[in-house]
Parts: structure tokens; sequence; C-alpha cells
């Protein structure tokens, strides 16, 4: 079942069917929910556990939204598939560290997971591409409130939503923007962005969250508080602190281009050579050169086409899907061989860099 | 817009402000750039804002002593799990420990009342259950003490507390 879900045509992050736009990859937004009358499922025994996990399947599985979804008990998963979906960003690290009885509910389209007892009893998320905070509340909201109509949530008039943890207390909500942050990281102002951003309760980590590093200059930036505002808000504030970002990496981009047109030139264009010649590469590497790629794009070296295409590769270069479609256990070193031949294989038909096209540069 | 902060260390204007949870608490530390270069701050990875904070007076809150040996009545899980994890066992822990969790939540989050969505639909169906549980029990407490006169006052009352569950989605349709 796993195979048709990693090659499915209609995935929201990998095949998008609208068009792919500067600076913002994707917009995720979660909602953490529990039952009222069972212990959280760090707390939970297994029966306790088991049972969250068959209620659940049950009622998520009945939802409209789910119609035809995918369900996957983390115990039938191996290591290789679990990777691969944290890789698409539809299961957390934490659910393939989870103790037994726990899941995963995976929307036909990919564009919506429910966690079934990772840290909460459901973690609820909504994932679209570019920029879109409120569609995306508005659909995971809409799933909520369905849920509500069967579901014992786990509420109290002061605290909002009761989640495990503290932190996600009030609103149990969670949006999360992942942002491609070149001008910033290569002109070296990211750490500054960081300091401010952070005063304002927004955090700023790597693309696979906590503790990692942000290879492919990707971001993601989300809010800390989630008691005391209302969603709405919260959002609204996020939204107007992405959009001063989005303004700071454009500017940093052209400032950038101006003081150092040649070595930006080259880098772009070292990275499209090497893209289309290459028989040995990493991951992280990868990601670095692809995101060059994209700045190509968005500076019109490059046909706007191609940026979705650069967004299907940051997925489908992590190791996991290498791995899962080389078919096999293949070593670290023989997965950068396919890695390799499979970026050399896009590339061979992309169109040439049109550097003239820098002058027509409008900024 | 706030007024300049100062470092903590040696009263310049600060430049570097830092966060980090220690013990479920919330500290900040604002340093000046030179303080900040002198304690290694600038490495993300390489430093411990516990090491920090030793030097500094800064009002550590401790755990209240007596918490100590609070357990939730529902799932078990006593004060020093939440020191230990910094998570809760199940909702009625937040009611358990709500004296300890205030203060954490005070750093952590803009306020310290929800004013978001509300599942109504939820609480009301909650709500009906917990009067159903109730009516039930009151109703074989009246049947096993042969009082029959008031078995019935009650047996009416839940046959129309599930009449009016039932009947709830329709009633909306026709009052819009």
């Amino acid at each position: 079942m796993i195979e048709s879900l990693l090659q499915s045509s209609a995935a929201e992050l990998t095949q998008q069917r609208k068009k792919a736009v500067p600076v913002v990859l994707s917009t995720r937004i979660r909602l953490a929910r529990n039952l009222a009358k069972v212990p959280f499922p760090g707390r939970a025994n297994s029966a306790q556990r088991s049972d969250v996990l068959t209620k659940c399947e049950q009622i998520i599985g009945q939802l409209p939204n789910m119609k035809g979804g995918y369900f996957f008990d983390a115990k039938s998963l191996s290591d290789l598939e679990k990777q691969t979906l944290v890789e698409r960003h539809l299961i957390s690290r934490e659910l393939c560290d989870a103790a037994l009885g726990a899941g995963v509910y995976i929307r036909k389209d990919q564009s919506c997971s429910v966690m079934i007892n990772e840290e909460d009893h459901l973690r609820i998320q909504v994932l679209k591409s570019g920029f879109s905070l409120k569609s995306a509340w508005r659909q995971v909201d809409a799933f909520d409130s369905d849920l509500e109509k069967t579901f014992d949530v786990a509420f109290s008039s002061d605290f909002g939503y009761l989640t495990a943890c503290p932190t996600n207390l009030g609103t149990g909500m969670r949006a999360s923007v992942m942002m491609h942050l070149p001008g910033l990281a290569i002109s070296g102002h990211m750490e500054r962005v960081v300091r401010a951003v952070n005063q304002l309760g927004i955090a700023v980590r790597g693309l696979f969250g906590e503790g990692t590093d942000a290879t492919g200059h990707i971001f993601q930036i989300s809010n800390q508080q989630t008691l005391g505002e209302a969603e709405g808000d919260i959002l609204e504030r996020l939204g107007n602190v992405l959009k001063t970002i989005i303004d700071h990496e454009l500017n940093a981009r052209y400032k950038y281009l101006e003081e150092n047109r040649a070595q930006l030139l080259d880098k772009i264009g070292r990275a499209y050579g090497l893209l289309q010649n290459v028989h040995v590469i990493h991951s992280n590497e990868a990601m670095n050169l692809l995101s060059l790629v994209r700045l190509a794009v968005d500076f019109g070296l490059l046909p706007e086409t191609s940026r979705s295409l650069v967004d299907r590769l940051f997925i489908e270069c992590q190791p996991g899907h290498v791995q899962f479609a080389s078919r096999g256990d293949i070593a670290p070193d023989e997965r950068d061989i396919v890695r390799a031949d499979k970026l050399r294989s896009e590339f061979s038909n992309m169109e040439a860099l049109s550097f003239d096209n820098i002058e027509k540069l409008d900024y | 817009m706030p007024e300049k902060l100062k470092c903590s260390l040696c009263s310049k204007e600060a430049t570097v402000h830092l966060t980090q949870i220690i013990n479920n608490k919330i500290h900040k530390v604002d340093l000046c750039e030179s303080c900040a270069q002198q304690k290694g701050v600038t490495d993300p990875e390489g430093f411990a804002l516990t090491d920090l904070l030793q030097n500094v007076n800064l009002d550590v809150p401790l755990p209240s002593p007596e918490g100590c040996t609070t357990s939730c009545p529902d799932c078990g899980f006593n004060s020093a799990d939440f020191q230990r994890t910094g998570r809760l066992g199940c909702a009625t822990c937040y009611t358990t420990f709500s004296a300890q969790i205030g203060p954490v939540l005070e750093d952590m989050h803009t306020g310290l009342q929800h004013v978001g969505k509300v599942p109504n639909l939820a609480l009301q169906r909650q709500s009906n259950q917990t009067i159903m549980r109730r009516l039930q029990e009151a109703l074989a407490r009246a049947i096993s003490e042969e009082a029959y006169e008031q078995a019935a006052t009650i047996r009416d009352k839940i046959q129309s507390l599930k009449s009016e569950s039932v009947e709830e989605p329709e009633k909306s349709t026709v009052h819009d």
C-alpha cells in the first residue's frame, strides 16, 4: 500500500497542480487533540493505546475528508517506509520511535495526515504547497469540527485544548511554513533574522524540525505560543512575519547579486553543470545544488515550470526515497550513485541557463 | 518599542538574547557582544545556559516542596514525573498540578486564558453523557430503595434527554 502512496500521481508536495512560487515551498498547520477520558499516549498502558488506535482509526476512516485514504499501523511499517513518510512530512520522527499502538491516517492526495498516539492522541496536519496559511487553516479547522462530532476531546474553558506537553496548550495549533532562503543564508544574514523572529515568538528550524540543519537553504518557520491568542490572530501575526522575511530574502538576493554578481552566477552555473554531469552525490550536496537551481528559476534564468521539478527533487533526493526507489537494500555509497543517476536524467532535458535574462530582472 | 535591554553580566547594552528551558522553566538572558563572545555563546552547540546562570543571580523559580507529593487521581502521574519529562499524564493533570503549571505557562505563552476555538458540540455531548450517567445512577438507586414515584420522574428525564440529543441536529436547522 505504501508503494501506491509514494508513486501516487496526485501527491500535494511532489506532484503539484498549482504553480510553485518563489521563497515559500509549503505550508503546514497541525492541531493537537486528545481524548478527555484516556491518559495521554506517554502515560497510557498498551491496552489503552491500542484501544485509542482502533477507536481513532475507525472515527477518522469515517470522515468524508479521509475517504479512500491510507491507514498504517506503525508496527506494520519498515524503518525505510517510515523514513520515506518522514521525508514527505506525513509523519514525525517521534512517531517512528513510538511504542506499540501508534499509527497514521493519510488522505488520498497526501494533503492531510492524522497521527494517532504520537505525543498526543491525535495530531491532525494539513499540508499545502506554497504560502497558504488561510486555506490550510480552513481545511484543518473543518476537519477538526467534523471530528468533534464523534471525538470526545479533552478541553478546559481556561486552558483550551489539553495536550500532553504544555507548549501546545490552548489552540493546540502549530503553523509552520517551509521557506527557501538562499539569499539570507549565502549573504550571512540568517542568524540576525532568526534572532529577530525569536523575539516575536516565532521559531526557526531546519528542514526536518528541531536540531536539524538547514540543507538546501530550507528553513521551517513556525509559531511558538499556542495559549492566550486565537488561531486567526496567531496566523495573522505569523503571516506578517513571513511576509517580512520574504521581503528581506528578496532584498538579500538582489543586493548579493548586485555586489557579487560574477560569484553568484558562477555558483548557479556550477550547480547546474554538476547536476547534469554528476555520478556520485550525497543528499546534502544535492539539496544545496538544487537550492541554487531554484534560485536560478526565481531570477528568470530557467523557465518557471522548472521550479516544481526542483521541489519534487528536494524530496526524492532524500536517502529514504532514493533507497525506496532502488527497491533494495543498498549501501549509502551506492545510494549516492543512484541519486546521481536520477539527477542526471532529470536534468538532461532541462533548458540551458539564460544568463542574459539577469539583465531583465526587475527589482 | 520596549526599552533597550541591559547585559545580565555587565549591564552594557545587550545585543544577544538567549532563551533556554531548564527544569521546565524558560530562562531568558540578555548579553552584550563582548560577554557573549567571552562565554562562547555565539556557538549554539557549545554552551549551556545553566553554566552561565550560575554566575548571575536570576530568580530561578524552584518547584514547590509540597508539590513533590502530589499525584494525579486519574492517572497516578506525580509532580516529579512532570519535572522530569515536562509532559503531563492526562487531562486531569492540568487541574492536579495547576499550581506548578501556572508559572510555566506564564513564561511559555502569550496569555493564560484560552481565547481560540471551542468544541461546543463535543462539550455539549460530554456534559449530556455526564448528566445521563448521573440520572441512571439515581434511577438505579431509586429502584433499589423502592421509591417508584421518584424512579418514574427520573425515567421521564432520561427519556427527554435521549430524544433531545437525537433530535438536536434537526432542531437547529428548523430554527435557522
